[in-house]
């Protein structure tokens, strides 16, 4: 019940802000704004109630999982819109953001009893700091499409829907670095707490079990990306294609690993 | 002492080897994740067998079907060692090359870094501060030695102290803010091979092994994986007890063993272990990791008036005889629970002579039988099990959670702090003071221009200063 309302203001939120981003209309875009608060105020009242619910971290299901990544990145959004100004940002994040949603109102709702492999505190620990760093990571991938967008437009020299609508390549690189420095940090962070839970779980920290493989190559990607920008100054379309990689392989180790590969993580269901 | 310059050290300096090694590793680390590998959590044989239909499966999809292509590719992943790919040559090659160039990078780059750390910011030349980003020229009524007083002491009070030099021309303020954080992002170069180090420490002084001891059973050994060599423990470990219990729709819930650990022949230490809460002795880890049931019941007996008690092993409708006590009993059947997997014993008692009695017990709870001679009995079934040990030595661990801490620190000084600098010239210009002020920031310049501005607007609101036109 909750969650299909939390779904449906999401919904409304998406729409104003498709109306903003055609119409340009301040009042449009405050209301847009308001109505995305308002979802993530809901979709956190959501969570604590499967909380309760679960009488667990409820982080443990697919459709969990999902709907806290959607929830990341509306709260990394709200938190990152009063520094940063990009104009019609919420227009591309409240898209991905109703993605997510989707995905989740499409997975099964049902509860699991914990395993005993996930009776730990670290459960919390862990698995929301993983995916909070998702939520930004996400905000960084909208970025870059927006700059390969705004690239794409300026080299047509035709300035049609989206270049007086997207803003300046600076900002947008300065945006997606931003997301960056701030992702980047918790998907160590939640590396190493997941590196200590399986030290005391399983008894070894590491074990090169996809999942840990591929959240690996995920910090390979961005620290890759990193270097690209802070040594040797490939800012721009190159760091913007590689934000959009580096988000791919967070993708694929939300849903790549967990439908194609067994693991240790494949209890999640 | 310039270092020479040779080609070799600039390519192991250089950030393109840097950016090739780390999307060199995402991409290799990928096969290790598509080819099973040769490890804990999937049994050997059907390794062997899905690594077999995953090569089949690559050749079909690329129109091979021959023997010969087979053998090559096999030959290929053997030299490659795609199934152990982790601990392969070419893998912990690249990792060392990464080494290799996180050293030399280091050492190139951190002295010039170091300079800027502490370098004397009151050598920086007026002409090279009007040309930076943040700049703003104010005058000042009063002149130039009581102006340069009061701005440091403005500064002072809003968080930027700043030391004072005079020269020819005026007076120079200059304050900074962490000129320390520069160093962040070489900390986490270091963590980096910290973390190896403490895994190599692991790789070449930690050992991994497994038991699977029954119930009531001892062991001053363990086989290590893989090859199943004995490791020497150097104390006894013993398995007082292993139980499981389920949820009401039979998924497991707790795993728990009661591990006794004997040296030199004294008991030493007893702890119930369970997943997440394992047991160390002397740098030995023990984890609870799986069981193993021999369709076997332990019956335990016990005379309430004597207080004698007995625990026999018996699989199903086998009877046991227990002599002192002239009992012959055996479980006859198991019935199911509205849990699975969990069930009632139905145990059939006598004496040998007639007298039979039945009694149903719950899965491991007691239950008093009294005999037709007066005598009481309590008897307790419980599945035999063997309680599936993870033991582990790894004295790098300590190491790797060093580096990583190391990591962290570093990430959180590289991303969240910038080396700030601020430059106020006091100069006296036809009887006017005049001041410029500078700032720099060498990360986050947006944020920084914020900073800078409200550092004027506090410096301006002295009411001698203003800002000039």
């Amino acid at each position: 019940m909750l969650f299909t309302a939390t779904y449906i203001i999401y919904s409304v939120a998406v729409i104003l802000y498709l109306v903003y981003f055609s119409s340009q209309n301040k009042q449009v875009r405050l209301a847009a704004r308001r109505i995305l608060t308002s979802a993530g105020l809901c979709h956190l009242g959501l969570l604590i109630l499967r909380y309760v619910e679960a009488g667990h971290t409820p982080l443990t299901t697919h459709h969990d999982t999902v709907s806290f990544f959607a929830l990341s990145m509306t709260g990394a959004f709200l938190a990152f819109r009063w520094r940063y100004k990009v104009k019609n940002f919420g227009t591309f994040v409240s898209v991905v953001i109703l993605a997510l949603m989707t995905v989740a109102l499409f997975s099964s709702r049902n509860l699991y009893p914990l395993p005993p492999a996930l009776q730990s505190s670290w459960l919390l620990v862990h698995a929301s700091i993983a995916i909070l760093a998702n939520g930004f990571l996400a905000l960084g991938f909208c970025g870059g499409v927006m700059y390969l967008i705004q690239d794409h437009e300026l080299k047509k020299k035709r300035f049609t829907l989206f270049y007086h609508r997207l803003p300046s390549l600076e900002s947008l690189d300065q945006l997606t670095q931003h997301c960056l420095s701030i992702g980047l940090p918790l998907l160590t962070l939640g590396i190493i707490t997941g590196s200590l839970w399986a030290k005391q779980a399983w008894g070894s920290y590491w074990h090169w079990d996809p999942k840990e493989t591929w959240s690996l190559i995920t910090w390979f990607l961005y620290a890759g990306l990193l270097h690209q920008r802070l040594a040797i100054g490939w800012r721009g379309k190159r760091s913007a294609i590689m934000s959009v990689i580096g988000f791919l392989a967070v993708l694929f180790t939300l849903w790549g690993v967990n439908f194609l590969l067994p693991g240790v993580h494949t209890y999640v269901r | 002492m310039k270092k020479k310059k040779n080609s070799i050290w600039m390519f192991f300096a250089s950030v393109k080897l840097a950016l090739f090694v780390l999307f060199i590793l995402a991409a290799a680390s990928i096969i290790g994740t598509i080819v099973p590998q040769i490890g804990t959590f999937v049994p050997q044989d059907s390794i062997l067998e899905h690594y077999k239909q995953f090569y089949g499966a690559i050749l079909n999809g690329l129109g091979l079907h021959s023997a010969q292509a087979t053998t090559v590719i096999t030959k290929i992943s053997d030299l490659l060692s795609f199934d152990d790919m982790y601990s392969s040559w070419w893998f912990n090659g690249l990792l060392g090359l990464l080494s290799i160039n996180l050293i030399v990078c280091s050492i190139e780059r951190l002295p010039d870094v170091w300079r800027l750390v502490v370098m004397d910011n009151h050598q920086t030349k007026i002409s090279r501060l009007q040309s930076m980003r943040n700049t703003l020229e104010l005058t000042s009524s009063d002149p130039a030695p009581q102006t340069t007083a009061a701005l440091q002491q403005r500064l002072a009070a809003i968080g930027w102290p700043a030391s004072q030099s005079s020269r020819d021309d005026g007076h120079l303020l200059f304050s900074q803010k962490t000129p320390w954080s520069r160093l962040g992002v070489y900390v986490v170069h270091l963590s980096i091979l910290v973390i190896f180090a403490g895994a190599a420490v692991g790789f070449f002084y930690g050992q991994k092994g497994g038991i699977n001891l029954p119930e009531t059973l001892s062991s001053d050994k363990v086989y290590q994986y893989g090859s199943g060599d004995e490791i020497d423990l150097g104390f006894t470990i013993k398995c007082n007890w292993f139980t499981m219990t389920r949820y009401p729709n039979g998924a497991p819930k707790e795993y728990q063993s009661e591990l006794v650990i004997i040296d030199n022949d004294k008991e030493v230490l007893t702890k119930v272990i369970e997943v997440n809460h394992p047991l160390s002795y002397k740098g030995w880890t023990f984890y609870q990791s799986s069981y193993e049931s021999h369709k076997k019941y332990i019956i335990s007996v016990a005379n309430q008036t004597t207080d004698v008690q007995e625990l026999f092993l018996a699989p199903i409708r086998e009877p046991v005889r227990w002599q002192d006590e002239k009992l012959l009993f055996a479980i006859t059947d198991l019935i199911p629970t509205t849990t699975p997997m969990i069930y009632q014993y139905k145990l059939m008692v006598a004496d040998g002579k007639g007298g039979q009695q039945l009694l149903i017990l719950d899965d491991n709870k007691q239950g008093t039988l009294i005999r037709p001679d007066g005598n009481a009995y309590d008897f307790q079934v419980k599945e035999f099990f063997s309680t599936g040990l993870q033991v582990a030595k790894d004295p790098g661990v300590w190491i790797v959670y060093i580096g990583c801490g190391l990591m962290l620190a570093g990430l959180g000084v590289a991303f969240f702090m910038s080396h700030r600098r601020l430059w106020l010239f006091i100069s006296e210009k036809e009887g006017k003071t005049t001041i410029l002020i500078a700032g720099t920031a060498n990360k986050n310049k947006p944020g920084f221009e914020q900073e800078f501005a409200k550092i004027n607007e506090a410096l301006t609101q002295a009411q001698s200063i203003e800002v000039q036109k």
